[in-house]
């Protein structure tokens, strides 16, 4: 019987999806989602740097004002710049089917992309940027192996080498593969203001991929003292009435 | 059973004139007398109602704003996450209700094994349960598909092809069920129509699945029938009365069960990828098959069976048998015990490690259904699917074999 329970448990142990894509360990992104100015100056970036291509077509601009603490304002005018409302949908206005032809692959979405991969992923691209002049852009990515996306933060980061180890591989001849990055050259920052920037789009992509999420937790103490207080009356009244079973 | 003659006056007194509601509920709970031993065991058939009350309403609500349809259905559920007022916390106990249960019912119908529920004179109300799994199966499977992501897509796209193995009709049958060549718009829009009907139907099983409890009597842990010693009034001397006493018991019971499901709906209700998981966070793509595709926990042990099994004759049939065995085989639970007795309690030691065996068999194999194949997964699934499978199949051996304990007359603490 208590095999079981015990056996049941096993059920409720969040399997560990496998994190990193290209075999490179992920870097931790110690996101906050308390930290309302790294918040806004992540919303400043993504406006700026990614929307051009990526839409987050889940999101509100007045709800990420509200949740962030910017005025209207502000809002309209350091974040809005397609011409859009407060109350729609944060669309990029480039056309998904010539951004087709040009990537080769469609853009996607990123309003979800720290839920179906995660903080750590998304933080771990953003610095993962190397020259290979055996891609059509001139990059690849150490998580992401041949992406299609161009480096669009080259101007800040600079670009970095790739490192190689050699291995033989399966047939005996020698193997390159790319473990690491080299520091960036030629950027407009530093490697910890790169390390920072990219970290604030971290952890803004992170709030966004669910707005509700500290306010869900808030919630989540009041209901479980709730609860508590509830299991008090319901024990106690379940051993009154049972007190003259024999 | 009510023999209490006296007709209430006024507004009761109308009513129970033309329905008998007094009667009802004198029958069912103030005078249904079930065996005052029952111990936490017994928690999980009312919270399996619960569980239905909790999946019906906030499906419900989720209806009002999902809209059935390919190039909607992903956007519809961002909308209600995002949009809708509550829309996140309905959504997350929906997503959550659906494994909790799942949980709930695979506790209360190993709550059977042990006590031997499904013995003379419970074998229907074992068989109505079984339907009842089969119907909350073919509803968790129909509702998977509507976020519409690709975790959604591309495991129904996997279990619908099962349909295509069954030989000579398994092309045209597969096409009937999706009313497609592949998983579409129109296979979203009817998958939507069941989901929201087969709940309904559940609840009515549910009913007859009570009426048929409440014929035969409660089972309790010593598995010794309450009714064989009555007092003068006919009252079984181990019985008490289900409401009160079993009522204030079970909300104990729901009190802990709902801190449990808050804690999940409120802290981590992706649940690490197992009640939500990741790939389904990106929109159905019918031309992007995920890495690995898996379904939901509680179908895993199915799953980890139908790949344990290889192919025969250039055809997946034999697993797709093998799996739907694996449920039809609990059917034949009723006659495939031979035991004198019926709780584990006076239950020899052989029927001990079967059981223990079983269940660990069960948790393997939902562990391996989760896992990309791998040589030696399949191995394991084998040997799990292999002792699964003999639990049943050598039940009328070692339940005649062993020596049982003596069977007390009445019920113990």
């Amino acid at each position: 019987m208590r095999k079981l329970l015990l056996a049941s448990l096993f059920l409720l142990v969040p399997a560990l999806a496998p994190a990193a894509g290209g075999g490179v360990p992920l870097e931790d992104a110690d996101i906050d989602l308390k930290d309302q100015a790294s918040l806004q100056r992540g919303a400043g970036y993504y406006v700026n740097y990614c929307m051009g291509c990526h839409s987050l077509g889940y999101m509100r601009y007045n709800r990420l004002a509200a949740d962030l603490g910017i005025d209207d304002a502000t809002l309209r005018q350091s974040l809005i710049f397609t011409g859009a409302k407060p109350g729609d949908l944060m669309v990029s206005t480039m056309n998904p089917v010539s951004a087709e032809k040009w990537f080769g692959t469609a853009v996607p979405d990123l309003t979800l992309a720290t839920r179906w991969r995660n903080p750590d992923w998304v933080y771990s691209y953003l610095k993962g940027f190397y020259a290979d002049p055996s891609r059509p852009l001139g990059v690849n990515n150490l998580v992401f192996p041949n992406v299609g996306m161009p480096h669009v933060l080259a101007g800040l980061q600079g670009l970095a080498q790739p490192k190689f180890e050699e291995h033989k591989g399966p047939d005996g001849a020698p193997v390159k593969t790319v473990v690491g990055v080299e520091p960036a050259q030629g950027g407009t920052m530093t490697a910890e203001q790169y390390d920072a920037f990219a970290r604030d789009l971290t952890n803004f992509l992170t709030y966004v991929g669910e707005p509700i999420k500290l306010e869900r937790q808030r919630l989540g103490i009041w209901v479980l003292l709730f609860l508590a207080v509830l299991f008090v009356a319901a024990y106690f009244l379940k051993k009154e009435y049972w007190k003259d079973v024999h | 059973m009510s023999n209490d003659t006296t007709t209430p006056g006024g507004f009761l007194g109308w009513i129970d004139y033309r329905f008998p509601l007094t009667k009802v509920w004198n029958e069912h709970l103030a005078q249904y007398y079930a065996p005052k031993n029952l111990n936490a065991w017994s928690f999980f058939g009312s919270l399996a109602l619960l569980a239905l009350v909790i999946q019906i309403l906030t499906g419900i609500w989720l209806a009002m704003n999902y809209k059935p349809a390919a190039a909607d259905a992903f956007a519809s559920v961002e909308y209600i996450m995002r949009d809708v007022n509550w829309g996140w916390l309905i959504r997350y106990m929906h997503s959550t209700g659906a494994s909790a249960f799942f949980i709930v019912i695979y506790l209360h119908m190993f709550r059977a094994l042990l006590w031997g529920s499904y013995r003379k004179p419970r074998e229907l109300l074992w068989i109505i349960g079984l339907v009842i799994y089969l119907a909350m199966m073919a509803t968790a499977f129909f509702g998977y598909l509507l976020p519409w992501g690709q975790m959604s897509y591309w495991g129904a796209q996997v279990i619908v092809n099962l349909f295509a193995a069954v030989p000579g009709i398994g092309e045209d049958l597969s096409v009937w069920v999706r009313g497609d060549y592949v998983i579409s718009d129109t296979t979203l829009n009817r998958f939507f129509a069941f989901h929201f009907l087969l709940p309904f139907l559940l609840a009515a099983l549910v009913f007859v699945h009570i009426v048929a409890l409440h014929k035969v009597g409660s089972n309790n842990p010593d598995g010794i029938e309450i009714k064989a010693k009555k007092d003068a009034n006919g009252i079984p001397l181990d019985g008490i009365p289900f409401h009160p006493y079993y009522t204030v018991k079970d909300i104990v019971g729901v009190v802990v069960f709902l801190a449990i499901f808050s804690a999940i709906v409120f802290f981590a209700p992706d649940l690490g990828g197992l009640f939500l998981e990741a790939p389904n966070f990106q929109p159905a793509d019918p031309l992007k098959t995920p890495e690995h595709i898996a379904p939901v926990w509680y179908f895993t042990p199915y799953y980890a069976m139908l790949r344990a099994v290889p192919p025969m004759f250039g055809s997946q049939f034999p697993g797709v048998v093998v799996m739907f065995g694996a449920i039809i085989i609990m059917f034949f639970l009723p006659w495939l015990d031979r035991s004198p007795v019926k709780s584990m309690r006076y239950k020899g030691q052989l029927s001990k490690i079967a059981l223990g065996i079983f269940a660990v068999s069960f948790v393997v194999l939902a562990y391996l259904g989760l896992q990309p194949a791998s040589d030696l997964g399949t191995f394991f699934a084998r040997v799990f699917t292999v002792l699964y499978f003999l639990f049943f199949l050598l039940m009328p051996i070692y339940t005649k074999l062993e020596a049982t304990k003596p069977v007390p007359e009445r019920v113990t603490k």
